[in-house]
């Protein structure tokens, strides 16, 4: 077993509110429970995926892990580096991680050039200017954008997919370990969207990085991943390897959540909506299981206590890699008082592999 | 970590295919927009002609002949009119514009300066800072801008120095407020984020990005401040509160000149009809500038 050390990413008890101010003077002031108890931990090299729907808390999580939110309670460690507050400290982690973010527009200064922005986080830690000028034309060669043609411009002077190079190469200016993606390739065109994750992968194996790769795209998740996280409304309710959490989903949120991934198989299509409604609101969270208010399978005890991260019966990945949090895990069919009479829900693909 | 270090490519730097930036933009626009053209050429001539005062003045503006007194526009020897005490209008106006572009511009430089700053901080940091900063700006606020100009400048006494300061003081809130709302919108941008995720702290992200994000919308308003700061200026000399005679202002000689609006309504206006080209040029500069800002 590896040493604590052999993490590239170690997230322990990760947890975030945000207080909402109340609507009406003398209001109880409100609390969105946007991460609660979030734990994971990551080897150098590997591709962690993150999904849920919006709102679940990823994005948060991303923000957390670069300190541009300070948590609430929790631990993380980050290349050795432990993440605290104090600036030193910050621009110490922030060498190590760097994050690409969902508007690759809006994520860059509209009024300074590609190569400005390039050039300015490593001069804020120290690099002469001519070297980072020199460090900002060899990474755009590196993302593929011609520094002769691409340095002198302005982020609204290129397009798109060319921006959110841009972003990756500034991502990697600061030489960092981690790389965060929140949503980083959600507003792409299809055709270019598989171009920039191939080049996420060719960097990858260049600079030796650790991908944490946010994302609601299933689909993408599976290409790019050699985890996936799960989220729903703040916490954890799955986190394996892709393979085993794709092809045998545990928890019923993951299970819904394939189900309505679209796929161009037509053997593979949705009967019934595998969900219905909204997620509730984090601002109060179900009681217990918090998917339970949607979930086909919930049953009395998921009102009661929140379920636990427990290993499951993968046959592939019986090391205890592959968990899910939902009481009905181990549970025999109809051995608990259904909560709500709600009929099962049916897809092609998941034939009655209710758990 | 040995192959993330090394560069791709130790060869000198290849020409960079430059695109204009975005204030040759703005300039360029604006050198097309006629109306704002028109007005820089007024202006320059008007504060050209203040600048040059002592050297192309055909007269002293001090000295004056009784025998001379209220002469008309077109009189030989002054072309302008002489006024009630028989000093040349021409003269009195190329001087008097050197006070009362320094009191309409001065103020508003200062005010800019100080005011900008700490909307940026107010607006940048938010939270505590921010309301401390923006409560006191209400507290000023609270008072029509006239009148407290006046009461500065009538508790500070009369005089060039005093007028400035109590402008200056008149003229930050509303910098203030508008670079901390500027500022505001700009933060939450991601880009500042993305800033921070670089490493950088607070001073450096607000000099390297906020700064160039607000510095258009708070210039164009500035720009039309400085036309409010003349008129107050002169408004603060015809009651007395301004420059004192026998110094050559224009608010001050359109006080002095106002018994003569009847005998010489033409020679009593002139000094309005500066303040007002001024003000009016300005503020028509301030709204080319937005027009040739708001392309993007």
């Amino acid at each position: 077993m590896a040493s604590a050390n052999d993490y590239m990413v170690d997230v322990a008890g990760l947890r975030k509110q945000f207080h909402v101010r109340p609507e009406r003077w003398g209001a109880k002031p409100r609390v969105v429970h946007a991460v609660s108890d979030i734990s994971f931990k990551l080897r150098p090299g590997v591709t962690m995926g993150i999904v849920g729907e919006s709102g679940c808390g990823k994005s948060t999580v991303a923000r957390l892990l670069m300190g541009l939110v300070e948590a609430d309670g929790g631990d993380v460690r980050l290349a050795g580096q432990r993440l605290g507050y104090e600036p030193a400290q910050l621009k110490a982690v922030r060498r190590k991680v760097q994050m690409v973010f969902q508007d690759s527009f809006a994520s860059l200064n509209p009024r300074m050039t590609v190569e400005a922005s390039l050039m300015f986080g490593p001069v804020v830690h120290g690099m002469p200017r001519a070297e980072a000028r020199r460090n900002a034309h060899d990474l755009l060669a590196r993302v593929g954008l011609e520094p002769a043609r691409f340095a002198g411009r302005y982020p609204h002077e290129v397009s798109g997919g060319q921006r959110q190079r841009v972003n990756i190469a500034r991502a990697l200016a600061l030489r960092p370990e981690v790389v965060i993606f929140d949503e980083a390739v959600s507003a792409l065109d299809k055709s270019v969207e598989i171009q920039v994750l191939n080049l996420l992968q060719d960097l990858k194996a260049e600079f030796g990085l650790t991908y944490l790769f946010i994302s609601h795209d299933l689909n993408v998740v599976q290409y790019i991943s050699d985890q996936v996280l799960v989220m729903y409304l703040g916490k954890i309710v799955e986190i394996g390897p892709v393979q085993a959490v794709y092809e045998h989903p545990a928890h019923p949120y993951t299970r819904a959540l394939l189900a309505s991934m679209p796929s161009m198989d037509p053997r593979r299509r949705t009967v019934a909506p595998p969900i219905v409604g909204d997620p509730p609101s984090p601002i109060d969270p179900p009681s217990g299981c918090r998917f339970r208010t949607r979930c086909p399978h919930a049953a009395v005890p998921c009102a009661e206590a929140e379920p636990m991260l427990v290993r499951t019966h993968t046959q592939t990945h019986a090391d205890g890699s592959h968990q899910a949090a939902c009481h009905m895990l181990n549970a025999a069919p109809g051995s608990w008082q259904p909560l709500v009479p709600t009929p099962p829900v049916h897809t092609r693909t998941t034939p009655g592999a209710m758990a | 970590m040995n192959t993330t270090t090394a560069p791709l490519a130790a060869t000198a730097l290849p020409a960079i295919e430059a695109s204009p930036s975005y204030w040759a933009g703005v300039r360029r626009r604006l050198l097309q927009d006629r109306v704002a053209v028109v007005c820089m050429v007024i202006l320059a001539l008007i504060v050209l002609g203040a600048l040059l005062a002592p050297w192309i003045a055909p007269h002293d503006p001090a000295v004056g002949s009784v025998l001379k007194r209220l002469k008309p526009v077109g009189t030989p020897g002054h072309p302008l009119g002489t006024d009630e005490l028989g000093r040349d209008m021409l003269t009195r106006l190329l001087f008097g514009g050197r006070t009362s572009l320094l009191m309409g511009i001065a103020p508003v430089a200062t005010a800019l300066l100080i005011g900008g700053t700490l909307g940026m901080v107010a607006g940048f940091l938010g939270g505590r800072v921010n309301a401390v900063i923006m409560r006191s700006v209400d507290v000023v606020f609270a008072f029509p801008s006239v009148l407290l100009a006046v009461a500065i400048a009538g508790a500070l006494g009369a005089g060039i120095g005093n007028t400035l300061l109590a402008l200056t003081i008149v003229l930050i809130p509303p910098l203030v407020r508008v670079t901390e709302s500027a500022t505001t919108q700009v933060r939450a941008i991601e880009f500042i984020d993305a800033a921070r995720a670089s490493g950088a702290g607070n001073a450096v992200i607000m000099r390297a990005h906020v700064l160039s994000n607000v510095i258009g919308p708070v210039l164009v308003y500035a720009t039309s401040l400085l036309s409010v700061s003349i008129i107050m200026a002169a408004g603060l000399s015809f009651i007395g509160l301004g420059a004192k005679p026998p110094t050559a202002e224009w608010g001050l000689m359109l006080n002095t000149l106002r018994n003569a609006l009847y005998s010489q309504p033409l020679v009593a206006a002139l000094p309005g009809v500066l303040i007002f080209a001024v003000s009016l040029c300005f503020n028509l500069l301030a709204d080319g500038l937005r027009n040739a800002m708001e392309v993007q």
